[in-house]
């Protein structure tokens, strides 16, 4: 069995970088939709892969993942949605773990919304649909 | 429907997270002998009325404001139900809420557990203010992983989400349970 124990480790070598990381207003902030709408459609996964990423490519300064609950349009989950300081909400619909690994690397990485993913691009996607049938 | 026991749980907790819980306490106990899967899910959050209490279960009643039905509760239920067991939900206002669901393990209808590790990490790492305590049990073998004693451990300014320790979390969630129940399809 593995023991907490290994936490005073983690805590000795972590001792000098404590608080470095502090709140800062220029971060872009990560939210996922965790309701029962979210997880039902596969938020869990998606969630995961943001923060694993943002971890293991050392953005967490940069970048800021965290959860929500349901924001009401359940039948486009699973959510995501990026706000970034000064710039319009966008919001990531449909989402799975790969498409959101997409997003991190062109959108909060490379400064381009994916707009394929977005929104707005489903919506116009549903209403075309609408016109054809 | 969620697709695996370990996705309800992770729904309902996030219920007692948002009753503003100080501890939840999560327990999947594993009887193969009793041929049972029983999960508790218990908080000290502001609970329920009796009126409350009487119209959770049902699915159209929610306190949300962003849409008009609440399935949480009913999936669960249903999900214990519909594999030959049983479910139910205890809360006294101002005290707290008790979920516990109850499934016949070898029932056909029965999902899997899934990724219990998963749900657990998820819950302990993105709900920084709030205390966990997981017990997990199969047959007469059991771990537990208590947020209290992680803590008391790392002291102030340490938080869960630093990629060492959230790593940490999952790998003892994941090894513990291998350990526990041997690797058995659950």
């Amino acid at each position: 069995m593995k023991s907490l124990e290994e936490l005073r480790a983690i805590r000795a070598k972590m001792q000098g970088k404590v608080g470095v990381r502090a709140e800062n207003e220029n971060q872009i902030r990560v939210v996922v939709g965790m309701a029962t709408c979210g997880i039902a459609s596969g938020a869990r996964p998606v969630l995961t892969a943001l923060s694993d990423a943002v971890q293991e490519q050392n953005l967490s300064e940069k970048i800021c993942v965290t959860q929500t609950g349901c924001i009401g349009l359940c039948q486009y989950e699973p959510i995501v949605e990026v706000m970034e300081p000064g710039k319009e909400k966008v919001t990531y619909v449909k989402m799975t773990p790969e498409k959101a690994l997409e997003v991190l690397r062109l959108h909060l990485q490379g400064g381009q919304v994916v707009t394929k993913y977005t929104l707005s691009a489903a919506q116009d996607r549903n209403a075309n649909q609408g016109k054809e049938a | 429907m969620m697709p695996e026991i370990a996705l309800n749980i992770l729904d309902v907790a996030e219920n007692s997270v948002r009753a503003e819980a100080s501890l939840i306490e999560i327990t999947v106990s594993v009887k193969p002998e009793a041929d049972s899967l029983t999960v508790t899910v218990r908080d000290d959050g502001c609970g329920m009325t009796e009126e409350q209490l009487e119209r959770v279960q049902d699915p159209f009643y929610t306190t949300r404001t962003t849409r008009k039905v609440g399935l949480g509760v009913p999936f669960f239920r249903q999900a214990a139900e519909s594999a030959g067991g049983s479910f139910q939900i205890d809360s006294e206002k101002g005290k707290g809420t008790t979920v516990t669901a109850v499934f016949a393990l070898s029932h056909i209808d029965r999902m899997p557990l899934g990724d219990i590790s998963s749900t657990i990490h998820t819950l302990i790492v993105f709900n920084a203010q709030t205390d966990f305590r997981y017990t997990y049990e199969y047959g007469d073998r059991c771990f537990v992983l208590d947020t209290r004693q992680m803590r008391e451990i790392l002291g102030e300014g340490i938080s869960f989400s630093e990629p060492e320790v959230s790593a940490f979390i999952r790998e003892y969630l994941e090894t513990n349970k291998e350990e526990t129940d041997g690797g058995a399809e659950i």
